[in-house]
């Protein structure tokens, strides 16, 4: 059978979406797939289109894999636009002068910003908001702006004034309606909303009439307001709303809408049968959707209905919306207005924390019909879950509101309530059936896999939460513990490795491999019982048994960069240092031509060092009284502190002695990641110890210890597990808590999540560490006890043993360092040259 | 162990004793000019190109060896990954492989094969 020609005309996120829909369905068999594009690219995920500002480049931003329609011989025209359809001989031409033959087409023109009719609108300095080109215009001139305004107070223009915010403008936001986002919140959302955007520096003009934007040497200079008021502007954004494109359609003498759009039936079909349209050109029952969830459903619609006639239909879409607009939640679900005969609401305004949240209830109250929630939408995914499947609600719904009170339970519907057809991830449109048999079948049990495999939770996110608990709820289900299993050599988390480690007195990996293990073991399983084997005995990390084990830091005692050089870092406990230490350093970086640089932990990085200068480097530190600083071991790093009241006007302890003291004895201690503290004199907290694993803060009484803090990729505070301690006290917690958590933790856990995860969370600790629920204290304590006793400096025992140097020549063979290394000078220091600079004049070739 | 097919060796140069290399870690020698990772598991040798080609760094001798399946692998130390220690290839990127060299330890020294 010839195959047929099918025209897609307009590759954004809905013609995209279509082609993929037919390409999973294995259509390319049946059809010649043709699309005509008219942007200079591909499809790109337009939702996000502010990631633009924030460094995303048009590539981060695209929806088609490289090659996907070249693999499923799909023609695509990109920069070309389909101007003429011509029904009769059933040809389709576009700008470029392309003519196709079409059996069908598919429309998915998208819509266009609508600009208001206003005086002066063509100034330069307006601009629109919605292709990469327009985001590129308005950054370029926003170069040369102080003032941006944004015509719009909508879900885009709010988006919108978030870019232009960004870019460092002083931003305005000015609305026709009385309030923001009119189409999504009511009243008092509205004035919510406004006021935590206020809060974030952006000002927001309500029930404002734009008459004339007046132009000074052809640039937009100031609004003029129906009320007599203006405002002086360098650049304006029209957000007013979207219009469907639909001229193509009205050209050829399709159907359209009085208001615009291409009216389609429930196969999204236009009124010519070959013709279809969906997306935000596409009129369902008078109505534009001009959302992305429901073009993709009109685009799966549209793809059943070609390849399988009646087999699926679009009667409309769910509007709920869950955004997070200049920092702010916004949702809007269900019936929202409580538009709904009889319905009730229940709202609570907080202004204190800048939220509102209603909820709107049928007649008697067993039913949530819908909702509006600002400033927290934590709740949106379940309450979501109750509009669209009917659950019966708690008797008491306001509850529903609440956070949960300290020793009551909130009402908290589980997954395991929701019915197999419950719609969890309403951008892809798959329901906890396909979730749930995804997981069961192909035995997947992390949420990437599940994310991977069924498309949930890819579009915005918002589902994240639920898959994640359907997923954990299947797995219980099925009795499958989540695999804890270090790696394919041992059977054993890193929890019960020390435990077999510490009970049988293992004192190498090989003796362990041989009881425990099979293979040979390898990257993952060989650092991570080096390090038990240090928590747990101390021995120097060098020995020939444990040397294999160690990640190439700890291998060389330096942490590897890039390039294959190392950086040194020289403990400096507390940040203390005598300027002729600091002298010693500079000797140092400068005779080996060294980077230098300040540490955020109050220490110095000698950056570049060759492996063969190690030793040499070590050699001159070591003499001048130096000792390792562990920057390269997942071990106590730095204790940082504040000067206090040493010489403080506000301090009320003497923070640096402490923290010397501390970090002398931790130093070397290894552990399942790094080890960070910090100690403050004062309540101001100027060592920022409540950002540390483990932080002290000084009081009038004694000291306040924080526990389990980091920075990072997930930043955490420090919680406060024990006030106005002594001394004494103070030191002896500590070394119960991180013997306590290089006992339990996993593999390469951080305090911070090895406590999110613990049953029972601080409560729980505290009765461990402090009140020794387990009786484990005294054995904490004299493990303590024993590493602290047994410290010895790796540096210094390593440079006194010859044949340990032996492994710092790069060539086993011959002398001389790695020939490939190459330096760039900048800024009267020297780094590894990018790889645009290899080959250039300004590389030296390192001496 | 099946070797891949590798170029008749012209020439084998010898790099230093077995013993030079403390079990299960790796060392690096020039060979002809190039630089050649060489890792001893037990008292077997393997030898690979130094140079991983995702950091673009001579440091794949300064990985940590192991076996993934019974295969034996050196983890690149920069960005981890694998590397199959008899034929070169990236077992985390099927696309990328790096070259092996032939290498035999005879009468206590490690000879790497010059083709």
């Amino acid at each position: 059978m010839k195959k047929k020609n099918l025209v897609v005309i307009g590759n954004g996120m809905v013609g995209h979406k279509f082609l993929q829909c037919m390409i999973d369905k294995g259509a390319t068999a049946d059809w010649n797939l043709i699309t005509f594009c008219e942007e200079p690219r591909m499809a790109y995920d337009r939702v996000n289109l502010s990631g633009f500002f924030l460094g995303k480049t048009a590539d981060d931003l695209s929806l088609v894999e490289p090659d996907l329609y070249k693999n499923n011989n799909i023609q695509i025209h990109i920069g070309d636009r389909a101007s003429t359809i011509d029904r009769t001989s059933k040809i389709i031409t576009s700008a470029n002068g392309v003519s196709v033959n079409y059996d069908k087409v598919v429309l998915a023109t998208g819509s266009y910003p609508f600009v208001p009719p206003i005086k002066g609108k063509d100034a330069d300095g307006t601009f629109v908001y919605r292709t990469i080109e327009d985001l590129e215009a308005m950054s370029a001139h926003a170069k040369k702006s102080k003032v941006g305004v944004v015509v719009g107070g909508g879900l885009l223009g709010l988006e919108c004034a978030n870019a232009l915010k960004n870019m460092g403008l002083e931003t305005h936001v000015v609305e026709f309606a009385p309030r923001l986002m009119p189409v999504q919140v009511d009243d008092v959302g509205g004035a919510v909303l406004k006021d935590q955007i206020e809060a974030l520096g952006v000002k927001v003009h309500v029930n404002k009439s734009t008459t004339e934007i007046v132009n000074e040497n052809g640039t937009v200079h100031k609004m003029v307001f129906a009320d007599g008021s203006e405002l002086q502007t360098d650049m304006i954004v029209f957000s007013a709303g979207i219009r469907p494109r639909d001229d193509i359609a009205r050209d050829c003498g399709l159907v359209v809408g009085d208001r615009g759009g291409i009216v389609v039936n429930e196969a999204c079909q236009t009124s010519d049968p070959d013709i279809h349209a969906i997306g935000e050109c596409a009129l369902y029952e008078n109505r534009i959707y001009g959302l992305v969830a429901p073009g993709y459903t009109m685009a799966t619609v549209a793809a059943d209905h070609l390849c399988e006639p009646e087999s699926n239909q679009f009667t409309g879409a769910d509007m709920s919306t869950k955004l997070k607009l200049l920092g702010v939640d916004v949702a809007s679900f269900g019936d929202a207005f409580a538009k709904t005969p009889g319905s009730k609401e229940i709202a609570i305004k907080d202004s204190i924390n800048g939220t509102y949240k209603k909820l709107v209830v049928n007649e008697s109250g067993s039913l949530l019909l819908g909702g509006i929630l600002i400033g927290d939408a934590s709740a949106y995914g379940n309450l979501l879950q109750l509009v669209q499947n009917a659950i019966v609600l708690p008797p008491h719904p306001e509850d529903l509101l609440m956070p949960p009170r300290e020793g009551g339970s909130s009402f908290s519907m589980g997954v395991e309530s929701l019915p197999d057809t419950a719609q969890i991830c309403s951008c892809n449109n798959v329901t906890k059936a396909q979730i749930c048999t995804a997981i069961q079948d192909q035995g997947l049990t992390d949420i990437g896999a599940v994310k991977k495999c069924t498309n949930a939770g890819t579009g915005c996110g918002g589902c994240v939460p639920l898959v994640t608990d359907l997923l954990k709820a299947e797995l219980k289900a099925a009795g499958i513990e989540v695999k804890k299993d270090i790696c394919e050599h041992f059977a054993f988390s890193r929890q019960e490795l020390y435990s077999l480690i510490r009970t049988h007195q293992i004192k190498t990996f090989d003796e362990l491999l041989d009881r425990h293990g099979s293979g040979s073991g390898c990257e993952i399983c060989k650092p991570a019982i080096g390090s038990i084997l240090a928590s747990a005995w101390n021995d120097y990390v060098l020995t020939p048994t444990h040397a294999g084990l160690q990640d190439t830091n700890d291998a060389f005692l330096a942490n590897i960069q890039k390039d294959g050089t190392y950086s040194v870092i020289p403990r400096i406990p507390g940040g203390e240092i005598t300027p002729n230490m600091l002298i010693v350093i500079g000797e140092v970086a400068r005779d080996f031509n060294l980077y230098t640089k300040i540490t955020g932990g109050q220490r110095i990085d000698l950056l570049g060092a060759r492996v063969d200068q190690l030793p040499l480097i070590w050699a001159r530190l070591v003499n001048a009284g130096f000792e390792s600083g562990h920057a390269y071991g997942k071990a106590l790093r730095t204790v940082k502190s504040c000067v206090g009241s040493t010489w403080c006007r506000f301090g009320v302890q003497d923070s640096t002695s402490l923290a010397i003291e501390i970090e002398l004895r931790y130093r070397g201690l290894r552990a399942p990641h790094k080890l960070k503290s910090a100690v403050s004199g004062c309540t101001r907290e100027c060592a920022e110890a409540q950002s540390k694993d483990f932080g002290i803060i000084a009081t009038e009484k004694g000291w306040n210890l924080y526990v389990c803090g980091n920075g990072g990729i997930r930043p955490q505070h420090a919680q406060l597990i024990a006030e106005d301690l002594d001394k004494e006290t103070l030191i002896q917690y500590i070394d119960r808590f991180l013997m306590f958590y290089i006992r339990t933790a996993n593999r390469l856990e951080r305090t911070a999540t090895w406590l999110n995860k613990m049953e029972g969370g601080l409560d729980y600790l505290k009765q461990v560490v402090i009140h020794d629920s387990l009786g484990i204290c005294a054995e904490l304590e004299a493990e303590m006890a024993y590493q602290v006793q047994t410290y010895a400096c790796e540096w210094k025992a390593t440079i006194a043993d010859p044949e340990k140097l032996q492994r710092f020549n790069h060539f086993v063979n011959v002398d001389g360092p790695d020939p490939s290394l190459m330096r760039v000078e900048e800024r009267g220091q020297v780094r590894p040259p990018f790889d645009h600079e290899r080959s250039k004049e300004r590389s030296v070739v390192m001496p | 162990m099946t070797q891949t097919t590798i170029p008749a060796v012209s020439q084998w140069q010898t790099i230093c004793p077995l013993t030079r290399i403390i079990p299960n870690t790796g060392v690096c020698a020039l060979v002809n000019n190039e630089q050649v990772a060489i890792f001893r598991i037990g008292d077997e040798v393997f030898a690979i190109a130094n140079y991983d080609p995702f950091s673009k760094a001579y440091v794949l001798s300064r990985g940590i060896v192991g076996d993934r399946q019974g295969i034996p692998k050196v983890a690149s130390p920069i960005y981890k990954q694998n590397f199959n220690l008899i034929t070169g290839e990236c077992l985390d990127d099927e696309s990328v492989s790096v070259p092996v060299f032939p290498v035999r330890v005879t009468d206590g020294q490690i000879q790497v094969g010059i083709t």
